[in-house]
């Protein structure tokens, strides 16, 4: 369906946070050219900077730096041919379903006598004849997010965006509606020129996209480009479509590095200070154990989303954690235990205690903070003053994050103690020497 | 020990108590203040109060009176709270102004004000045009800036992508109101508006019955009724007073309030449907009646040209475009505004300056002196209402007999009956250091009394169990379950209370009743004489002092309690 021509270009798109006097970067030098007649996915891990993306070619938010061009022009304000499907619905709960489908015609001066007959047709289209008249209290999640696409088409967008349209919706839900969404597009019945849909569910995209740029985080950036050469309907079971996945989560994963390169640097210290990802101990020992069930101890990781019924996001930030703490190793979209990964996996409570204890002493992070600690009157800091340390690395949000996930793993590893009402962190009562 | 001199917390990031912002709000309330008692050395030295008649007749007449001003000052304040809501909201260099300046005024004791006003206005206008006004200004400052704060508040929290979905389906400023703001906001400013009307009586009644010297300053009314009543000992034109007094708040309660609260259910957030809807029997009447719904279908055609037009004239813009436009007049404003603050800074200063230190002493230990009655008033109401809120609050059963009595008495005003009181009290010795301590407690017991039931309602029921598993009982169920559960209750609650007992202060402390003048020793009483007296320089220390020491207690007692409420106590 593409014609080649440009509908939408980013060029050079920055997104720079300031917290004090630090600058934080949300999205690193983005290029990206949405052509006519295409579906185009972004896909990256949470934090990655696509939805700041969206916003920022909707004209929602405006760009540091770079520009936003639409069919060539330079695009002021928000923009007049787009519109965008909410994660969350965004309905207004007091407008019935033909209120809420009207209120865009509405906004743009169109008169009674076309916009009810208009929003009817389109309610109608996506299925939802006989709710004109009902709230959205009243609907399914699936059906609260049928207004939404019936809204969004109502103004005839040239660009329609999606912004993880099906993330909050259950499973059966959100599969039946891809696949009408589908058809709509592919039947040509819409006006719509292109779709631009975020996402972090990998499946999703190779379902439905004609390309997807896959992100990567910190700094929020263009990761590689790859197109989908299948027709639709798509079969999830075929085997280019499975080899696709793969791919797209060899991206996502990485390879892992050396162990000075995988732990990064400490606060204070030059180079790059590798963040821990925000997971659960638990979550973790589940997938180590996964893991250690399966024939030679390794795995696709696409496989484990299907096995264990978690989203590949988490999967791919569980990964990361047992990555970084030597537990597992990632190639070509392949996960595979270490040896000390199976001992962790079969190892009892206080030995697991033990073994994530010793690994987590090695992270930078961790070190800096057993350190700062150490030199602290009665071993002991208010999380406060952590986190504004914290805060010259990560900006505020993530700085808290980081905090948080320190504490979690300290604790676990009975390393650290925390008192919630003094909001103070102690370190535990044996004296430990840091490795240097 | 370089690296802890990187980290120790800057300056900013401590939550000050005290910021710039409040001292150049606090520098504000002194120059107004000042303006008006400049104005009132030119007030008439004696000033004659109407006949208040007593014959039952009249008072369909005066309840008329008094609810047209509270009208009058309620629609002020809702035109006052849109605008400067809106501009706090989506204008950030406004809002660094706004708020702390909003802030401020919340926590000063308006009726401290009432004097200033009174003899400022009727030094500027007709006497009768004046105590109007003034009382109508009075009611209007007890109720704008909870108002305001409150729609702020709404306007805040929309939810970010209803903000999004308003931009991108490109909503001008007038349908992103009634679409978004209106209905987003529409509950919480009713409760608001019943809050700001039983506040706004409180006010009202005081205004109404102001006496101070050879100056009469009452309003025909409700409040006057009842204050001449009791001045004549009339027992039967007091049962009438308070009889039409109730019967007013309660029509008011029926025929406005409670259809605006049932209509405006429509508009909760909430995905899901609420078990308990508000109802009411004259909103359904309405709703079911012909003639009403005939009128509906004739005025929706007209509300959907007006939605066209306002749509033409005015197409969208974003916030931030619309805010940059006006820079270059609000520098000059700025300027402008702070040169006039400057100098009547300096004037102020100087008229203090002037005052003896004899007065200086007065102040000081007159507002020891209503410190203490306010303290004392406070700690009887605790007393009594955390044991009688949570019964209530726990029994479901008392709760039904109860609470309808609890919220009728109320609604009706403590200043509206402090004359009656007075009468039963005025003979004993410190009769009337009792009656304020009573006053003070009429007008603070109830918030106390409705936030502790809240708050014994909201305790879990699974934490009631545990607890009555581990055989916890008498005290130690206290101090282990109910009072940490109702601690943040308890500390909302004496906040607005302090705030109200302070006020109390100006009208229980100095009283004209059966042609004498009774005072007793606090600050409340200081500056309702130095009205009286025409001794200006010291109503302007007194009532500053009294500002100064609310704000004060506030920002040094109250807000730190608060936080540790929040922090510690609050269940999520």
């Amino acid at each position: 369906m593409t014609n080649g021509t440009p509908l939408l270009e980013l060029k050079h798109i920055h997104q720079i946070y300031t917290s004090g006097t630090r600058k934080f970067t949300a999205v690193e030098d983005v290029n990206l050219t949405v052509q006519e007649g295409e579906f185009v996915a972004l896909l990256g891990p949470s934090g990655c900077g696509k939805s700041t993306l969206l916003r920022i070619l909707t004209g929602l938010q405006k760009p540091s730096e770079g520009v936003v061009l639409y069919r060539g022009q330079l695009l002021e304000g928000v923009n007049p041919h787009a519109t965008i499907v909410f994660q969350t619905f965004a309905l207004f709960p007091w407008l019935t379903v033909l209120e809420n489908v009207e209120l865009a015609l509405k906004a743009r001066g169109v008169p009674p006598g076309i916009r009810v007959p208009r929003a009817l047709d389109l309610i109608d289209r996506v299925g939802l004849d006989g709710f004109e008249n009902a709230y959205p209290r009243e609907l399914s999640g699936g059906m609260r997010q049928k207004v939404g696409f019936a809204r969004a088409m109502a103004v005839e967008p040239e660009l329609l965006c999606l912004d993880e349209p099906f993330s909050a919706l259950d499973v059966l839900s959100a599969e039946s509606l891809r696949g009408e969404l589908l058809e709509l597009w592919t039947s040509g019945v819409i006006p719509t020129k292109a779709i631009l849909m975020v996402s972090h569910n990998i499946e999703e995209a190779v379902f439905m996209a004609d390309r997807i740029v896959v992100m990567d985080k910190e700094p929020g950036r263009i990761l590689s480009e790859l197109k989908v050469p299948i027709p639709h309907p798509r079969q999830r079971q075929s085997d280019e479509f499975r080899a696709l996945i793969d791919e797209v989560y060899a991206l996502l994963a990485g390879q892992t590095q050396p162990e000075s390169v995988e732990l990064g640097a400490a606060p204070g210290e030059a180079g790059r200070i590798r963040s821990l990802p925000d997971v659960h101990i638990g979550d973790l020992a589940g997938l180590l154990e996964h893991l250690a069930e399966k024939p030679g101890d390794r795995d696709d990781i696409y496989r484990i989303t299907e096995d264990l019924t978690i989203d590949s996001d988490h999967v791919l930030r569980l990964t990361e954690a047992a990555e970084l703490l030597g537990f597992v190793t990632v190639a070509k979209g392949d996960i595979e235990l270490t040896p000390l990964g199976e001992t962790f996996a079969e190892a009892s409570i206080l030995a697991r205690k033990e073994i994530f204890a010793s690994r987590i002493r090695r992270l930078p992070l961790v070190r800096w903070l057993i350190g700062m600690l150490q030199r602290a009157d009665k071993r002991s800091l208010k999380s406060e003053v952590v986190k504004i340390a914290l805060e010259l690395e990560f900006p505020p949000e993530e700085a808290q994050k980081q905090l948080d996930t320190l504490i979690n793993w300290g604790r676990y590893a009975e390393i650290l103690a925390y008192d919630d009402s003094d909001e103070e962190i102690y370190l535990e009562s044996a004296p430990e020497k840091v490795a240097a | 020990m370089g690296l802890f001199e990187n980290i120790l917390p800057p300056k900013e990031r401590m939550q000050r108590l005290f910021t710039w912002g409040d001292a150049a709000a606090l520098l504000l309330i002194a120059v107004l203040l000042y303006g008006g008692v400049r104005l009132a050395f030119n007030a008439p030295a004696e000033i004659q109060g109407p006949t208040i008649r007593l014959e039952p007749r009249v008072l369909p007449w005066y309840a008329l009176l008094s609810t047209g001003r509270m009208a009058a000052a309620y629609a002020l304040s809702v035109l006052f709270a849109l605008l400067y809501g809106r501009a706090a909201a989506y204008n950030r260099r406004a809002e660094r102004v706004l708020m702390p300046l909003l802030d401020v005024l919340q926590s000063v004791p308006i009726l401290s004000f009432l004097p200033v006003v009174l003899l400022s206005l009727s030094a500027i206008l007709p006497q009768k045009v004046a105590v109007e006004l003034a009382s109508i200004v009075l009611i209007f400052t007890s109720q704008a800036w909870h108002l305001t704060f409150g729609w702020y508040q709404s306007l805040t929290t929309i939810p970010k992508e209803l903000r999004e979905a308003s931009d991108i389906f490109r909503l001008n400023a007038w349908l992103r109101f009634k679409r978004l703001e209106f209905p987003f906001g529409t509950i919480s400013f009713l409760w608001n508006s019943m809050m700001s009307w039983a506040g706004g009586w409180f006010f009202l009644m005081a205004a109404e019955i102001f006496t101070v010297g050879a100056r009469d300053f009452r309003l025909p009314g409700l409040g006057a009724y009842l204050q001449e009543a009791a001045n004549q000992g009339d027992t039967r034109a007091i049962l009438w007073g308070i009889g039409t007094l109730i019967l007013t708040i309660v029509a008011l309660d029926q025929f406005v309030w409670r259809p605006l609260l049932a209509w405006a259910d429509r508009f909760k957030l909430e995905m899901t449907e609420s078990d308990q809807p508000p109802t009411s029997w004259f909103y359904d009447a309405l709703h079911n009646s012909a003639l009403m719904n005939a009128l509906g279908r004739r005025l929706s055609p007209l509300g959907e040209r007006l939605d066209a037009w306002l749509i033409r004239r005015s197409p969208m813009r974003m916030p931030d475009e619309a805010a940059r436009k006006r820079n270059g007049l609000n520098i000059l404003l700025n300027l402008l505004l702070g040169g006039l603050l400057l100098y009547g800074g300096v004037r102020a200063a100087q008229m203090l300056a002037a005052l003896p230190i004899a007065d200086w002493g007065k102040i000081l230990l007159g507002t020891l002196a209503t410190l203490l009655r306010v303290a004392v008033s406070l700690l009887i109401a605790l007393a009594w209402t955390i044991p009688v809120g949570v019964a209530i609050g726990t029994n479901r059963r008392l709760a039904a007999v109860l609470q309808p009595i609890v919220q009728v008495t109320a609604s009706v005003p403590a200043t509206a009956i402090f004359p009656v009181f007075l009468l039963l009290v005025v003979n004993l010795t410190g009769g009337l250091d009792i009656a304020a301590v009573f006053l003070m407690l009429m007008g603070t017991q109830w918030y106390l009394l409705f936030n502790i039931i809240a708050g014994a309602s909201a305790i879990p029921q699974d934490l009631k169990y545990t607890s009555a598993l581990m055989g916890l009982k008498g005290w130690a169920r206290w101090r282990t379950l109910i009072l940490p559960a109702l601690f943040p209750y308890i500390v909302t609650g004496a906040i607005t209370a302090s705030g109200g007992a302070w006020n109390a202060s100006i009208v229980a402390e100095y009283v004209e009743f059966g042609g004498q003048t009774l005072f007793t020793t606090g600050v409340g009483s200081l500056i309702s004489q130095s009205t009286a007296s025409g001794d200006y320089p010291l109503l302007l220390a007194a009532t500053l002092s009294m500002v100064l020491t609310v704000v004060l207690l506030n920002r040094l007692f109250w807000r730190p309690l608060y936080r540790l409420a929040e922090e510690k106590y609050r269940m999520e």
